[in-house]
């Protein structure tokens, strides 16, 4: 319910004080979205979870110059201590575990010794990184070119589809497969803004679609009568009217993008070794699913939780900013 | 329509051809074609070599000319070869049947589920069931195909085939599934408490005796159909299709079903010389007579109901027609079992090496290796439709022709299934196209799980060899049926929306 009447107040009486306090408490369109994400509670869940993997990702090894507060790093080699087995247990001793422990390898190790721990954080670091990239470059072209075909009209609007068109031809993976082929040994900035640049076709087709509605409209009519640039009407006028589509894609954009860069290091073309990955570590350790289980299930989880929360993330917003087919019920 | 639809066929042709440009720049860039060679210690012969891979990749010209001598080729028909000199058009021919195989099944199947599982989820909005679907469905958005892939390989393949040894379910298993079942069907019924908790019961009692008798009889260790499940299965379809298509209100097309079932039942009886070793040709030859025979009995038995009883029987011969499909299949699945040694699903490959066997035996072959991939494919895609399903039946439901169906008396299955469904699936055909491509990138990864030499491998062994004419050969092939995947959703758009068709 975007709107909620307050009270009446018994104290005062006079007719014109009770009909103000039936009346609506005023709430701006941001407050208003803000309340139904809030009340949105997977996407509460969505959002808790990806902070405690960012934290832990980037706190725990530490990133650049600044040290983390795990003592191993995921380049050193040991000896390998019980097998590799891993020493995090979370099933209290009197359910018959060996109670909350953390220990010294909690994901293992893998065959020649590495803590698992380390490695998986530095595979979700870089995974992360990619994946924000991904959604950063991929709504940027999307907006744009969606606006610009919008908004113009005519012939640009016709070379721009056209382009979209082409580039939807090519599937998705194969596209960004052929790219991150030379981008990959680039280094991941550069496999995050190849694999941006195939994703962005979907919402540029939705803001051009909205563009064009929305430019037909009297404000826009009557910021033109009175002399305004198009510059200033596009971003000042119609972009803030998009701003939901915008977002909602922004973020599945996200989690499509952590799903595709590790399915690509899974094949050998994203980040590539010496560089580790959430997908090159399961690439890695595929065959050890027999034998050291642990190996295989850690990077996929990750990828799950990182996913499925940004996925929650993202129903919550559409939900805030469209609530035409909210899966709660009023 | 048809001027409509060959001007969508050359745009998407001229697309098609720029897009192919841009595959073949990206792939021609993507790194070093001589990398293999300039390790090599002789280096005479590696200079030998290089000279010569220069001459056959045509490394002396740019790019562009490079792109435009490949196209000319293929308009003379000719894929060119790879840069080891192999023709590529050889190495595709058995690569595209195991890929299109896979990535057909998959679809298929994922429209069929979805749609079904999307209909029931909107119209029990907010149940238990609805509420289950939808994290489902939000888990197998997230969930990375090759991780899903490695998993079924582990506990589909290895550890099914292991517990198909000693194949008995153990009752806490079995009153677990029966409990699942119960509270689904519950869900699905809807409606009153009484009919409800009478959903729960019936679907409880029968899961738990139906896995129960198959685990006690060792069902599992030979499964099959034999007369009797074949007899209640075509009557339970004939009755299922009665109720989806045209409901009991009027006997004619109830009629129809079943005299098409006792049909197909009394042809399944006789059948055992034609269906002994047959063929595909064959295969397809008699599922257009089970249609032809269908819309007959319809025909003749439809009375004022002729339309829906010639539906109904053609849809009940297509359905007990593969019901005998299967029994027969099933039939060689002790000698099936023997021959690989207790191992039918398979991790490898998409057919058993050196397997030579019967119609059905190779049959079984085939569907033993295509089960986990397309496990894997269908995961995502069946999510995609699911949504898109829903999301669009709960937007017709509200429409005011369902208001009006509803109220001049028709029945709920009326409405749903004349008046709401076929709205329902226009916005869903948009996304076959769509989704089409996104499981050919699926089916890259998973034949690479599963070790299939299919388009996919091709493709990624092209990609890291820098060698553009297999990649455009995957490129042609995929690109070509995501086209031709886009006509087939037109014509179905045409087909649902009568709009499209008058103008």
């Amino acid at each position: 319910m975007s709107t909620e009447t307050s009270q009446p107040n018994p104290a005062r009486g006079t007719p014109s004080d009770a009909a103000e306090g039936m009346s609506v408490v005023a709430r701006t369109q941001g407050q208003i979205i803000r309340r139904r994400f809030f009340r949105h509670r997977a996407a509460i869940g969505g959002m808790i979870t990806l902070g405690a993997v960012i934290i832990l990702a980037y706190s725990s090894i530490g990133f650049g110059p600044f040290p983390g507060w795990w003592d191993k790093t995921y380049y050193s080699t040991a000896s390998v201590v019980d097998g590799g087995r891993p020493t995090l247990s979370l099933l209290p001793s009197f359910l018959g575990g060996k109670g909350l422990r953390w220990g010294e390898h909690p994901f293992g190790q893998d065959n020649v010794g590495i803590d698992y721990f380390a490695l998986v954080m530095r595979g979700t670091q870089q995974s992360l990184v990619v994946a924000f990239l991904i959604g950063i470059v991929s709504t940027a072209i999307g907006a744009s070119v969606g606006a610009t075909a919008g908004f113009f009209r005519g012939r640009t609007e016709a070379v721009l589809m056209r382009a979209t068109d082409v580039i939807i031809a090519i599937p998705t993976l194969i596209f960004a497969a052929i790219l991150a082929a030379a981008a990959g040994r680039a280094g991941i900035v550069a496999l995050g803004l190849a694999i941006g640049a195939v994703t962005w076709t979907g919402l540029a087709r939705l803001v051009r679609g909205e563009f064009l509605s929305l430019r037909e409209k009297e404000f826009v009519e009557a910021a033109r009568a009175a002399g305004t640039k198009s510059r200033r009407i596009i971003f000042k006028h119609i972009m803030p009217n998009t701003v939901g589509v915008i977002i909602v894609s922004a973020t599945l954009a996200i989690a499509g993008g952590i799903l595709l860069e590790t399915a690509l290091s899974y094949l050998g073309l994203g980040v590539r070794a010496p560089d580790v990955s959430l997908g090159s570590l399961i690439s890695l350790y595929e065959t050890a699913m027999p034998t050291r289980p642990w190996l295989f299930w850690w990077p996929g989880i990750f990828i799950v939780a990182i996913a499925l929360s940004v996925n929650f993330i993202g129903d919550g917003l559409r939900d805030a900013f469209d609530p035409r087919q909210t899966r709660v019920r009023d | 329509m048809a001027v409509f639809m060959a001007r969508r066929l050359v745009i998407s042709i001229f697309t098609l051809l720029a897009a192919s440009f841009i595959v073949f720049w990206g792939t021609s860039i993507a790194g070093d074609p001589m990398a293999d060679l300039r390790g090599l210690q002789d280096e005479g012969q590696a200079q030998q070599q290089m000279m010569a891979r220069r001459e056959r990749m045509n490394l002396d010209v740019p790019v562009i000319l490079r792109y435009f001598l490949w196209l000319g080729d293929l308009f003379t028909g000719d894929l060119g070869v790879n840069k080891f000199g192999q023709s590529v058009s050889g190495i595709l021919a058995p690569a595209v049947s195991a890929t299109l195989q896979l990535v057909i099944a998959a679809t298929v199947l994922a429209i069929v589920l979805g749609v079904t599982i999307g209909i029931v989820s909107a119209l029990r909005q907010y149940s238990g069931f609805d509420y289950t679907l939808t994290f489902a469905a939000f888990l197998f958005f997230s969930l990375p195909v090759f991780w899903v892939a490695v998993m079924l390989k582990q506990f589909g393949a290895i550890k099914f085939n292991d517990w198909l040894r000693d194949p008995t379910i153990p009752l806490p298993v079995i009153l677990v599934f029966a409990v699942l079942s119960g509270l689904a069907w519950m869900a699905i019924a809807g409606g009153s408490r009484q009919r409800r908790l009478t959903a729960l019961g019936v679907a409880f009692v029968a899961t738990a005796g139906l896995l129960w008798t198959l685990s006690e009889t060792g069902w599992f260790s030979d499964p099959g159909l034999g007369v009797i499940a074949v007899l209640v299965l075509a009557f339970g379809s004939a009755a299922g299709v009665t109720f989806l298509i045209a409901g009991f209100r009027h006997r004619p097309p109830l009629f129809a079903a079943l005299a098409t079932a006792a049909v197909g039942f009394v042809f399944y009886l006789a059948s055992e010389p034609i269906l002994e070793e047959p063929n595909w040709g064959l295969i397809f030859l008699l599922a257009l007579v089970a249609i032809a025979v269908g819309l007959g009995i319809g025909y003749l038995l439809g009375g004022l109901q002729r339309r829906q009883a010639m539906a109904v029987g053609a849809v009940t011969a297509i359905l007990v027609g593969g019901i005998i499909f299967v029994d027969y299949m099933l039939q060689s699945y002790g000698d099936y079992y023997g021959r690989v040694r207790g191992r039918p699903i398979s991790t490898i490959g998409a057919s058993t090496p050196n397997f030579r066997g019967g119609f059905w035996e190779s049959g079984l072959d085939s569907a033993g290796h295509l089960i986990l991939p397309t496990m894997a494919l269908l995961l995502i895609s069946f999510a995609t439709y699911t949504r898109y399903t829903r999301a669009s039946m709960l937007e017709v439901m509200n429409q005011d022709y369902v208001r009006t169906a509803r109220s001049k008396g028709l029945t709920e299955r009326t409405t749903v299934t004349k008046h709401a469904f076929r709205n329902a699936l226009i916005p869903v055909t948009t996304l076959m196209a769509f989704d089409f491509g996104a499981v050919i990138g699926g089916a890259v990864i998973t034949e690479r799980v599963f070790g299939w030499q299919g388009m996919g491998f091709m493709f990624i062994k092209g990609l890291q060899d820098v060698d553009p004419p297999p990649v455009m050969a995957f490129f042609l092939i995929a690109g070509g049926s995501i086209v031709v995947f886009n006509m087939l959703a037109d014509i179905a758009y045409a087909y649902l929306d009568p709009r499209i068709r008058v103008s």
